[in-house]
């Protein structure tokens, strides 16, 4: 029997705001434990939770990017259960009524297009982390530092569209690359600002009922992602073929083997209770918010794309290249605005700029050569001052000094030479000293001009004027 | 007269032309508790030390000239509210050793203003309960008679008033717990609209429910409470942001014309006949200053003890579930695992009546039992609220008791938590309403102890009960009579 | 009989209160009283009824996104029953 698997994903998208959720306590990453709390976001007897605004927005601007409804009433609702890492006991999040329903994504694998259904966004606040730290005298005890609790998370819930390892992960870049578009989160997954479980179950093809799912949980890379959907559909197919049973359980990726394995040996049936939290009030958004924050959306990178494409004439290979991340797209259009070549520009943000970040390990937003540098650079080469090869000098040299292009050029004498008498000198000297070569050429072998050409430039250390060089010298060959 | 028998105003016109000094009325007060709470048992914790040190601070503010109607005036605190550095327990064994951190906004707003704190008060459990017996700390006693319940849950705070501890003090109301309590005491209380004083800082029974409001010794002590405590707090997202009226404006005895409606609903089997007796009384009376009465239906009454118990208790077992042992309260001492630490944290640490409660509310919000419980619950309340909208539409306010009978004796409705409930049939509606009402003193028993008659506004209506009340108040004497004690 | 001895004590488990049998035994009785009494909600139709949150009509309660101060760790931890160099100490939890 074929199979075919049936993937849904659940990504926790953590706001980049300033506070939580429901309090004024900072959401900075790596403070010291417990440090960053009060009474709200403590679960201290008599603390009320009130709603950042800022948060409400970032849920808006991830709804509308993801082509969504906003809905104009939702409300928020406490999910119940105990754990340490849940200070109040219940978890404020959306359950009935979330703030974005019915939107999807557009993906490609292959080549071949597909849309994703999303069934909803919704906003949460995060709980807090136990650490099994390694304390003297604490032993197997577990340690609560509630610094991450009552942090804003959006919750996009994926619907079960996704038919292979290989478009989660397509469906996961694109969301990853939209909210970082978006600004609201900075993506990073290895400090669990972008996670995702996913929803496996597998079934014979063709059929038209979904197999029991499995939840995996904790993977957060996207290599992962992909490991522990394949280990997972491999071994619910193996367990059917064998006559076993999938049972619907969470389970827990393990980097190391690459493996899932079961949370709990005694899964508790959860019973959450829902209702919908009496402390805080209905979410009402009106269409004219709801504009407002289209009208501050950024260009998002699916239309970035095309529009390189089009109106920018780019291939497509490098305008997706371009468009990889909003801050690359920035900085090319920076440079762009200053020396209006898209093809040129592209070339070097693509060639010398990325090879230098990923040389230094810089980000872009860092690149010391910056979009005025780098339009200089290439206003010399169009003026003829320096060659495309001098050019190259003289942007590590703008890489090293951050100095300008000009200004390097002049220090090292790097300005090409277009004197033709110069030229001419030179070229009567190769030509001097390789007669037997030069016999090969008027013999029609022609390729030994190519050694020629590459004697000049050498003999002039690169700065002589290609164009001018290759004039003499077929005047003088052929002469 | 003695300093601990003035009321709130009759203190601030003396402290005001420097007759008595806030230390001295302060002394005054906890001498007063040393002598009658091991009788009355209002207290939980007095805070004789912080309370005279804040007097001092209140006389200095008084001899600059920059005093408000509460400088150096001694009050008292429900254990519900949070009060920075002072134990805060809610009647609780689980938060016996809690000492929070930071202030209810209730309190902040009295204590910036000069207010003294002398003390917090027992109470019910959580809130939950009518008597003040399901206290971890005992029970307070009715100053009129020590053999029965001073009402509850905010049992201390009205006791407090009646044993004449505190000046003025706040209570909490989910279901009648400042109502009930102020009318078996003889004292005024008031319970505000939802959402007109900030809950932030107050330990939450049921958060949709539960308002903070003054037990006094008379209307005008309630409204300056009240004008102190009310108004919007950014950190309570529930509180409204909406003007706060002078209320102390509002107390004109004037009530000519007004339209009083008498719910036909409140005509129930179990009324006292004393209490109806009072009732009669006080209808003549209003009729006499004018007052114009009419018939109304607030039909769906006869379902608000089974929507309260079940929102009430839905949201309780939720809120409570905080408790747990891991960053505050009680932990049980036993060795055991995770599960174990909660639930036998919960189980010390929890009362009886707290712990139905909660099972209770549990129940109702668990899989298969929303529908049916809360979700029926929430929709029936509907139907009570237009029944309060529909009636205001033709009446001022409405006129009811406050309890069917006046204070029961310790220890009879202990193990009927039933029939309990259902002695605040006519408390509940208006909390499920979300509107205002005041207990008011409006007689006593054949036995001696206090009937109060309640005052029921619009919502955000509170300067009209306020001068009803008022009127009532100058028109008899009632609040003048007092425990003795 | 509205609700069973087994039904108390999944509720329990729920709710994390471990009770005795007396205790079971109370509340299976209280709470099957109760839970008869408010069976009258359902003389009442309340189909296309909106159910009431909160009986003042409310909407849109927000704080602007500025940090604040917190509290301090020592504030935070002064009620901890038990606690670890910064930390809230809790019995081992078990994945």
């Amino acid at each position: 029997m074929k199979f075919q698997a049936v993937i849904g994903l659940e990504v926790h998208v953590q706001l980049l705001t300033n506070s939580k959720i429901f309090c004024g306590c900072s959401t900075k990453f790596g403070a010291a434990p417990n440090s960053q709390t009060c009474p709200v976001c403590l679960g201290l007897p008599g603390a009320l939770p009130v709603l950042n605004k800022k948060v409400v927005e970032y849920a808006i601007r991830a709804g509308l990017a993801t082509n969504h409804s906003i809905a104009p009433r939702s409300v928020f609702a406490r999910k119940n259960y105990f754990y340490p890492d849940l200070p109040k006991g219940y978890q404020i999040s959306q359950y009935e009524l979330p703030i974005c329903i019915n939107g999807h994504l557009d993906i490609e694998v292959e080549g071949e297009a597909k849309r994703i259904g999303i069934t909803r966004i919704h906003m949460e606040e995060d709980a807090g982390k136990l650490v099994h730290a390694d304390i003297p005298g604490v032993g197997d005890d577990s340690c609560v530092d509630l610094n991450r609790a009552c942090t804003p998370l959006l919750e996009v819930v994926s619907e079960p569209d996704l038919r292979s390892a290989d478009e989660a992960v397509a469906y996961l870049k694109k969301l990853h690359q939209i909210v970082v578009y978006l600004g609201i989160c900075d993506g990073n997954m290895e400090e669990g600002s972008f996670r995702c479980d996913a929803n496996v179950s597998v079934m014979p093809v063709g059929s038209a009922t979904f197999g029991t799912r499995a939840e995996i949980k904790n993977v957060n890379s996207f290599k992962f992602v992909k490991q522990a959907i394949e280990y997972e559909i491999e071994r619910q197919i193996e367990l059917i073929e064998e006559g076993g049973k999938v049972v619907q359980e969470t389970r827990l990726f393990d980097p190391n083997s690459g493996t899932t394995r079961s949370m709990r040996g005694k899964e508790e049936a959860h019973d959450y209770r829902y209702f919908p939290d009496p402390d805080l009030v209905p979410l009402v958004i009106s269409d004219d918010w709801v504009e407002d924050v289209r009208l501050s959306l950024p260009e998002l990178p699916a239309a970035r794309l095309q529009r390189y494409q089009a109106e920018l004439g780019l291939p497509f290979y490098d305008a997706e290249v371009l468009t990889a991340t909003r801050e690359l797209a920035d900085y090319f259009e920076a440079c762009l605005s200053r020396y209006p070549q898209a093809k040129p520009v592209a070339n070097w943000v693509m060639g010398e700029v990325t090879r230098g970040l990923n040389d230094s390990g810089l980000a872009i937003t860092a690149c010391p050569v910056t979009p005025d540098l780098l339009a200089e650079l290439l206003k010399l080469i169009d003026t003829g001052t320096i060659s495309n090869k001098i050019a190259k000098t003289v942007f590590e040299e703008m890489w090293q000094t951050g100095k300008a292009p000009a200004a390097i050029v002049e220090e090292k004498g790097l300005v090409q030479v277009s004197d033709t008498g110069e030229i001419e000198r030179l070229i009567d000297e190769i030509l001097a000293a390789n007669q037997g070569q030069v016999e090969e050429f008027r013999g029609g072998k022609e390729k030994v001009f190519g050694f020629f050409v590459g004697q000049v430039m050498r003999a002039s250390k690169g700065k002589a004027n290609p164009a001018v060089v290759n004039d003499l010298l077929l005047t003088k060959l052929k002469g | 007269m003695e300093l601990h028998e003035l009321t709130l105003h009759e203190l601030h016109e003396k402290l005001k032309r420097k007759e008595v000094s806030s230390v001295e009325a302060t002394n005054a007060l906890l001498a007063r508790i040393e002598a009658t709470d091991q009788k009355v048992g209002a207290f939980i914790t007095v805070t004789a030390d912080e309370a005279l040190a804040a007097a001092r601070e209140a006389d200095k503010r008084i001899a600059a000239g920059t005093m408000d109607v509460l400088t150096g005036i001694p009050v008292a605190l429900k254990d519900i509210f949070l009060t920075k550095g002072v134990k805060t327990t809610c009647g609780s064994k689980i938060l016996a050793n809690f000492v929070p951190p930071y202030d209810a906004t209730s309190w902040e707003r009295l204590r910036e203003r000069g207010a003294v704190l002398v003390g917090k008060l027992n109470q019910d459990e959580f809130a939950m309960g009518s008597s003040c017996e399901s206290s971890a700390f005992g029970s307070t006693k009715n100053p009129w008679d020590l053999a029965c319940i001073p009402g509850g849950s905010s049992g201390g705070s009205a006791a407090a008033i009646a044993a004449r501890q505190a000046t003025a003090t706040l209570g909490t109301d989910t279901g009648g717990s400042i109502r009930q309590p102020a009318s078996h005491c003889g004292c005024v209380g008031l319970k505000p609209t939802y959402g007109r004083v900030s809950r932030y800082g107050v330990i939450a029974y049921a958060s949709s429910l539960d308002q903070v409001g003054p037990v006094t010794r008379d209307v005008r002590d309630a409204a300056i409470m009240l004008g102190a405590v009310a108004g919007h707090d950014p950190k309570d997202s529930t509180s409204v942001d909406r003007p706060v009226p002078d209320y102390t404006k509002a107390l004109v005895p004037e009530v000519k014309g007004l339209k009083v409606g008498l719910p036909r609903e409140y005509h129930i089997p179990g009324l006292d006949a004393d209490v109806k007796k009072a009732m009669d009384a006080a209808i003549a009376t209003y009729r006499q200053l004018g007052a114009e009465f009419v018939d109304i239906s607030l039909s769906h009454t006869d379902y608000a003890v089974a929507t309260y118990y079940l929102i009430a208790t839905a949201e309780a077992s939720s809120n409570l579930a905080r408790y747990d042992g891991v960053r505050f309260g009680h932990r049980s001492p036993e060795e055991g695992g995770l599960l174990d630490m909660y639930s036998k944290s919960r189980a010390e640490g929890f009362g009886a009546e707290v712990k139905r409660r909660i099972m209770l509310g549990t129940y109702a919000l668990s899989s298969g039992y929303y529908d049916a419980y809360y979700l029926k619950a929430q929709k029936v309340r509907t139907l009570i609220m237009h029944d309060f909208l529909k009636a205001f539409e033709t009446v001022d306010v409405i006129l009811t008791p406050v309890a069917p009978t006046p204070a029961f004796r310790i220890g009879e409705k202990v193990n009927d938590p039933l029939q309990m409930y259902l002695s605040d049939i006519f408390t509940i509606p208006v909390n499920l309403a979300g509107t205002c009402a005041v207990s008011v003193p409006a007689g006593l028993s054949q036995s001696g102890l206090p009937i109060g008659l309640q005052l029921i506004g619009r919502p955000f209506g509170e300067e009209s009960i306020i001068k009803a009340a008022y009127a009532f108040e100058q028109a008899t004497d009632w609040h003048k009579q007092k425990a003795k004690i | 009989m509205k609700i069973t001895r087994a039904d108390v004590e999944h509720v329990a488990k729920l709710a994390r209160l471990e009770l005795t049998d007396e205790e079971a035994a109370t509340f299976t009785g209280q709470m099957d009283a109760i839970l008869a009494y408010v069976d009258k909600l359902n003389e009442l139709d309340t189909a296309g009824i909106v159910p009431t949150a909160h009986a003042v009509p409310m909407e849109n309660s927000f704080r602007e996104d500025v940090a604040t101060p917190s509290i301090g760790i020592d504030n935070a931890l002064a009620n901890a029953p038990s606690r670890v160099e910064g930390f809230f100490r809790v019995p081992k939890v078990i994945e």
